[in-house]
C-alpha cells in the first residue's frame, strides 16, 4: 500500500519525507494518513481541475459559434472544423508569431551573449571600479519598468527606433541584462580557478578561455537564465505596447503576439466573432504548451533557482 | 614592456572590450531614463512640445489631490497585502499536500501520489503569457449567460440565468475578479518554489519530529515552515511587485481608456500613469507617478524583508 508511483523525475519529490522502505508505522497512525490522504488527493484534485478546466473550455469555444458562446457557457461545441483558426491565423495570428520570433532570435542570443560577458569580467577579473558596475548592473532588476517608460519611449523614438525590430530587440536586451548579470555573476564565481590557470599557462588568450573554455562550463546557468529571458521576453507586454505603434499610415504594425492577442479581442469585440478570439489564444498557448510539456523539468528548476538566486 | 606588463594591459583592454557593449546599452536604455524621470517629474512637459518649464514639486501635490490616483493607490495597497498572503499561504498548503500529505509509511510522511503530476499541471500557468490570461478570464467573467462562471453558478443554481452576475462590471467585484487571476496564476510557481525549499531539508529531521511524537500539523509550523522562511520571504515581495504593477491585467480586462473602471474601480497607479502619458499626454505628470511607484517599491521590499526576519536557520 505504500508503493510510491515513480513518475520521471519524482525522485527527488520522495526525498522531501518519504521514508525509503516500505515499512509501516503503528495502526492509529496509518488510519490518519489515509484520511489525510484523501483529505489531501481532495483538495489537490480541486486546484487541478480549476488550472486546466478554463483552458479547455476557451480551447473547445474556438469550435463553436459566436452565437452558442454568448448563449450557454456550459454548451459542447457543435461542430468540428477548424475554420476559426484558419481565420484567426489570416486576421493576423501568423504575423504576431512571425514578429515575436523575429525578435527574440535576436534578443535572446544577445542577452546572453552580453550578460555572459559582462558577468563573466565582473566575477573573474578584479580591477578598480569593478563592485560599482556591478552594484550598477544589478540594481536595474529593483525598479519597476514603469519608472522609466515615458523617457524610455522618447530616446527610441529620438534614436529612429520606434517600432522596429531593431529597437525593440535592444530594449529588450538592456532590460533583461540585469537578471541575466546578476545570475551568471554568482555563477561564474562557482567555477573553478585551476581550469582557467591551466588554460592561461597553454598560451590562450582572455577571450579565447572565455568562448572556449568558461561559456562552455557554465552552460547549466545558461540553460536556466536562458529559460528566464525566453519566456520573459515572449510574455512581454508592456514594452512593446509602448515601442511597437505605426509611427504613421505607411508604417506597417509589427505586433508582437502578447500585444496581437489583445487587438484582437478589441477587433472580435465589434465583429463579434468570439471563436476566432478563442482561436487565437489556443494557438498562442499551444507553443507554450509543447515547450513545457517537453522542458517541464528543466523550466521548474530554472525558474525556480532563477528567482531564489 | 616585460611580459607581464604587456599582459596586464592586454587583460585591461579585455576587460574593457567585453563591458563596453553591455554598459552602452544598459546605460542608454535604462539607467538614462530611470533618471531622467526624476528630472522630468518636476516639469510640466507633455511630451509632444520640445519646450517645457520647472514646476518643482506642483506635479506631486497634484498628485495629491488626483482622486483617481488617489484611489488607484489605494488599489496597489489593497492588491499588495492580499495577493501575497492569499497565494503564498495556498501555494504552502498545497506545497505540503503535495511533499507530506501522503498515505503514511515508516517516517509517516511522504508526498501524495502523482505528486509531479500535480506539479506540473500547477505550474503551467506560469508559462502563459498575461495577455493570454487576460484574454482567458475575459471570456470566464463574461456579464452574460455565456461566461464559463456565471454558466457553472447558474447551472448549479446559485445565479438566476436570467441575472448573471456583471463580475467585471460590478464596482464592488471588479478588483477581487482581477485578484483571483493573480492567484490563479501565481500559486503553481510558488508551491514548486517551496517544494524545491523542503525537498532540501533533510528528512532526519522530519524523522526526528515524528520520533518525538510530533503531529503532522506540528511538523508543518513547527519544522517546515521555519526552514522555509528565506523563500517565503523572497515569494512575498515578488508577489508584492507584482501586486503594483497589475497593468496587462487591469488595463485588458476592465472598462475604459487603459483599463481601470467601472467608474475607477479597479484603477491601479499604472494604468493611471499609462493613460496621462499616452492619452492626456500629460509626460512630466507621469514621471511623478513613476516616481512614487518607485519609492512605494522600495519601502515594500525593505518593509517586507525587515518584518518577516528570522534568525537564519542552517541545515
Amino acid at each position: 500500500m505504500t508503493t510510491v508511483i515513480k513518475a520521471p523525475g519524482e525522485s527527488s519529490a520522495e526525498r522531501s519525507g518519504g521514508s525509503g522502505g516500505p515499512g509501516q508505522g503503528g495502526g492509529g497512525r496509518r488510519s490518519d494518513g489515509m484520511v489525510l490522504n484523501v483529505f489531501s488527493h481532495g483538495f489537490l484534485a480541486v486546484w487541478a481541475v480549476l488550472i486546466v478546466l478554463p483552458l479547455v473550455w476557451l480551447a473547445l469555444g474556438s469550435f463553436k459559434t459566436d452565437t452558442q458562446i454568448g448563449a450557454s457557457a456550459l454548451s459542447w461545441p457543435s461542430n468540428w472544423h477548424f475554420d476559426a483558426f484558419a481565420r484567426a491565423w489570416d486576421k493576423g495570428i501568423g504575423g504576431y508569431f512571425g514578429h515575436t520570433l523575429i525578435v527574440m532570435a535576436f534578443s535572446v542570443p544577445l542577452t546572453m551573449l552580453l550578460g555572459s560577458m559582462a558577468a563573466y569580467v565582473l566575477a573573474r577579473y578584479p580591477f578598480r571600479g569593478n563592485r560599482i558596475i556591478y552594484y550598477f548592473f544589478v540594481s536595474g532588476a529593483m525598479f519597476p519598468v514603469f519608472l522609466a517608460l515615458v523617457p524610455l519611449f522618447f530616446m527610441v523614438r529620438r534614436l529612429d527606433m520606434l517600432n522596429t525590430y531593431q529597437g525593440l530587440i535592444l530594449v529588450y536586451v538592456a532590460y533583461s541584462l540585469p537578471f541575466t548579470v546578476f545570475f551568471m555573476h554568482s555563477f561564474f564565481r562557482t567555477l573553478p580557478t585551476a581550469v582557467h590557470e591551466a588554460a592561461v599557462i597553454d598560451g590562450a588568450s582572455d577571450t579565447r578561455i572565455f568562448f572556449q573554455v568558461m561559456l562552455p562550463m557554465a552552460k547549466p546557468g545558461l540553460i536556466s537564465v536562458g529559460i528566464f529571458n525566453v519566456l520573459g521576453q515572449w510574455n512581454q507586454y508592456i514594452l512593446p505596447s509602448v515601442l511597437m505603434q505605426p509611427q504613421s499610415g505607411s508604417d506597417p504594425e509589427r505586433y508582437m503576439l502578447t500585444q496581437g492577442l489583445i487587438q484582437l479581442q478589441y477587433q472580435m469585440g465589434y465583429e463579434t466573432d468570439l471563436p476566432v478570439l478563442f482561436a487565437g489564444v489556443t494557438i498562442a498557448m499551444i507553443p507554450m504548451l509543447v515547450v513545457y510539456l517537453s522542458f517541464q523539468r528543466q523550466i521548474q528548476a530554472g525558474l525556480t533557482s532563477a528567482t531564489l538566486k | 614592456m616585460s611580459q607581464v606588463a604587456r599582459r596586464r594591459g592586454r587583460t585591461t583592454g579585455f576587460i574593457a572590450g567585453f563591458l563596453v557593449l553591455p554598459l552602452a546599452l544598459y546605460l542608454t536604455f535604462v539607467i538614462w531614463p530611470y533618471v531622467q524621470t526624476f528630472g522630468y517629474s518636476f516639469t510640466n512637459w507633455s511630451g509632444q512640445s520640445p519646450t517645457f518649464d520647472f514646476v518643482g514639486l506642483e506635479n506631486y501635490s497634484a498628485l495629491m489631490d488626483d482622486e483617481v490616483f488617489r484611489g488607484a493607490l489605494w488599489h496597489n495597497l489593497l492588491l499588495l497585502v492580499f495577493v501575497p498572503v492569499i497565494t503564498i499561504l495556498l501555494a504552502l498548503f498545497f506545497a505540503f499536500m503535495v511533499n507530506a500529505g501522503g498515505r503514511s509509511g515508516a517516517g509517516g510522511v511522504r508526498g501524495v501520489r502523482g505528486s509531479a503530476f500535480y506539479k506540473i499541471v500547477y505550474f503551467f500557468p506560469q508559462v502563459l503569457s498575461l495577455a493570454i490570461l487576460a484574454v482567458l478570464f475575459g471570456a470566464v467573467y463574461r456579464s452574460d449567460e455565456g461566461g464559463l462562471l456565471n454558466g457553472l453558478l447558474s447551472w448549479a443554481g446559485l445565479v438566476d440565468p436570467a441575472r448573471p452576475v456583471e463580475w467585471l462590471n460590478d464596482p464592488d467585484l471588479v478588483l477581487w475578479c482581477l485578484l483571483l487571476v493573480v492567484v490563479w496564476h501565481g500559486v503553481g510557481f510558488y508551491l514548486v518554489l517551496f517544494s524545491a525549499a523542503m525537498q532540501s531539508v533533510p528528512r532526519d529531521i522530519y524523522e526526528a519530529a515524528l520520533l518525538d511524537g510530533a503531529g503532522r500539523a506540528q511538523t508543518f509550523l513547527r519544522v517546515t515552515l521555519p526552514l522555509l522562511w528565506d523563500s517565503v520571504q523572497t515569494s512575498a515581495v515578488y508577489l508584492g511587485i507584482a501586486a503594483m504593477d497589475m497593468f496587462v491585467l487591469v488595463s485588458t480586462m476592465t472598462s475604459g481608456q487603459f483599463g481601470g473602471g467601472p467608474d475607477h474601480h479597479s484603477e491601479v497607479m499604472a494604468t493611471v500613469l499609462m493613460r496621462n502619458f499616452l492619452y492626456f499626454g500629460k509626460s512630466g505628470y507621469a514621471c511623478a507617478m513613476g516616481v512614487v511607484m518607485l519609492v512605494l517599491t522600495m519601502i515594500l521590499s525593505i518593509v517586507t524583508l525587515r518584518a518577516t526576519r528570522r534568525e537564519r536557520i542552517e541545515f
